[in-house]
């Protein structure tokens, strides 16, 4: 191709202009973009409206799981120790934060929704141990809320809190 | 014209400090103005609107690790990027701020040292400056570091040609290789442009291979290659390399400032004032040349460099010499 001496004086112009508008970056911190509807975020474990836990611990999800993060030790469920809804509930049940890659498998392998992906996405933390997440963190309500995507208009400015994550 | 040793050695404090200021402030108004033409805000998190990054940036190189690899040539390895930097901020000692001073009988001159040739001087480091470009790479026994000096030096080399036979036509305008003389016969003439202006041009062009920028950042190439000479470098050694790159961005400018833009004069006699506003403005062009331009392919460059820059160099300085001596 020719040198285009004409074109690329044009480019000076187009960088110089840029100068004069304002930046378009998200000041990540303070400003929190919303995270769309059906962002795979940390996990979640749920329990039914009387309270047991919808996991069998079957460890369907840690057969499925392709970066082998999830360890599930399952026992019988017993009249006096009534965990789960079904024979068997989860007795140990850890993610490995640090190796998962939410890929979302889990979710879809899980016969009774006990498991999914929630929105919340700032899970750095000092210490690798840290990083493995129990059977209690995963039952408890996320403690950061982290703020949706209206589904229809999705890069809204205004987000809003989903009840389910 | 005179001046006691003790008033150079006070001038030299200061002017190495104002580099060195200048340095560390360039790098963080490049990234600043880097990013707005990005439409990015560039470093805003140390201090209000970014402004102590540079010391943040310091901080970091000092506490790294200056790893050396166990097959370095040690000395060499460790000589090379002082080399570098020592060179680049001694190249500041001839460029005239002003126009000298009396202060209570003293006399002061504007630049620190006034030395007759100091054209030749600036040249002189600047080739020996590239030794620390050249050792640093070899002495790291790397071959990625190697291979990276080679093409640096190559491309030093080459323009540095091109570079020097740029200022001709201005030292045979300015009829003296002395950098204040230079300025004194722009203040009394016009600035150097106006007659110069090709000559400018081809300094400039060959100004930003010589302290290998983009669109000529070959050397470094961040996108595309590992370092370069400097791969095997950590820590502060990294620093002071990226500082001598720096601040021989910054000598360059100041001597296109002295030479084609009449250094320090103009109206309302402000004059350091003014030789620090057109060196500001020169490099905003370079660093708007940065963001603009896309790095050009190896074989490009030479080929500009050699084919286009040094002819035209050539002639210019010939036209020059021959209309010099006809009128």
């Amino acid at each position: 191709m020719s040198p285009q001496p004409y074109s690329s004086l044009k480019g000076f112009g187009v960088t110089f202009k840029q100068i004069f508008k304002k930046p378009i970056t998200q000041q990540y911190p303070e400003v929190r973009r919303p995270v769309y509807p059906r962002f795979r975020g940390r996990h979640r474990l749920w329990t039914h409206a009387n309270g047991l836990e919808k996991c069998v611990g079957c460890s369907l999800c840690a057969a499925a799981c392709p970066a082998d993060c999830i360890r599930v030790v399952p026992a019988e469920n017993t009249p006096d120790n009534r965990v789960s809804a079904g024979e068997r509930y989860a007795r140990i049940y850890e993610i490995n934060m640090s190796r998962c890659i939410f890929c979302g498998y889990c979710e879809l392998a899980c016969p009774f929704d006990a498991i999914t992906l929630g929105n919340e996405f700032e899970l750095s933390e000092y210490n690798r141990d840290d990083q493995i997440y129990t059977k209690d963190m995963l039952l408890a309500p996320p403690v950061k809320r982290v703020p949706v995507a209206d589904p229809v208009l999705f890069d809204t400015p205004i987000p809003f809190y989903k009840t389910s994550s | 014209m005179t001046e006691p040793w003790w008033i150079s050695l006070v001038k030299a404090a200061i002017v190495v400090n104002v580099v060195l200021v200048l340095f560390a402030y360039l790098t963080l108004v490049e990234r600043k103005v880097m990013g707005r033409m990005q439409l990015r805000y560039g470093p805003n998190r140390a201090g209000p609107y970014g402004l102590l990054q540079p010391i943040a940036d310091l901080v970091k190189l000092v506490r790294k690790e200056a790893f050396s690899p166990s097959s370095a040539i040690e000395l060499p390895y460790i000589l090379a990027p002082i080399v570098s930097a020592f060179t680049a901020i001694a190249a500041f000692a001839v460029i005239p701020w002003g126009p000298g001073w009396t202060v209570h009988g003293w006399r002061i001159n504007g630049e620190v040292a006034n030395v007759s040739i100091g054209l030749l001087l600036v040249f002189a480091l600047g080739s020996i400056g590239i030794y620390g470009f050249i050792v640093g790479g070899w002495a790291s026994e790397s071959k990625f570091s190697i291979l990276g000096s080679m093409r640096t030096c190559a491309q030093l080399v080459s323009y540095e040609v091109s570079l020097a036979l740029s200022v001709l036509g201005v030292v045979m305008l300015g009829r003296s290789l002395n950098l204040a003389e230079i300025v004194h016969r722009q203040g009394e003439f016009l600035p150097f442009v106006v007659p110069q202006f090709v000559g400018m041009l081809i300094f400039f062009v060959a100004g930003i291979a010589e302290t290998s920028r983009a669109p000529f950042d070959l050397p470094e190439a961040e996108q595309e290659l590992v370092a370069g000479y400097h791969t095997e470098y950590s820590g502060m050694r990294w620093g002071l390399f990226q500082m001598a790159e720096y601040i021989n961005l910054i000598t360059l400018s100041a001597l296109m400032v002295t030479l084609f833009f009449s250094g320090w004069h103009g109206p309302w006699g402000l004059g350091p004032l003014w030789f620090l506003l057109k060196l500001a403005g020169t490099l905003f062009v370079f660093i708007w040349l940065r963001t603009t331009l896309p790095r050009l392919r190896y074989d490009q460059l030479m080929r500009f460099g050699w084919k286009v820059l040094l002819p035209a160099a050539t002639i210019n300085a010939l036209v020059t010499a021959l209309l010099v001596v006809w009128l």
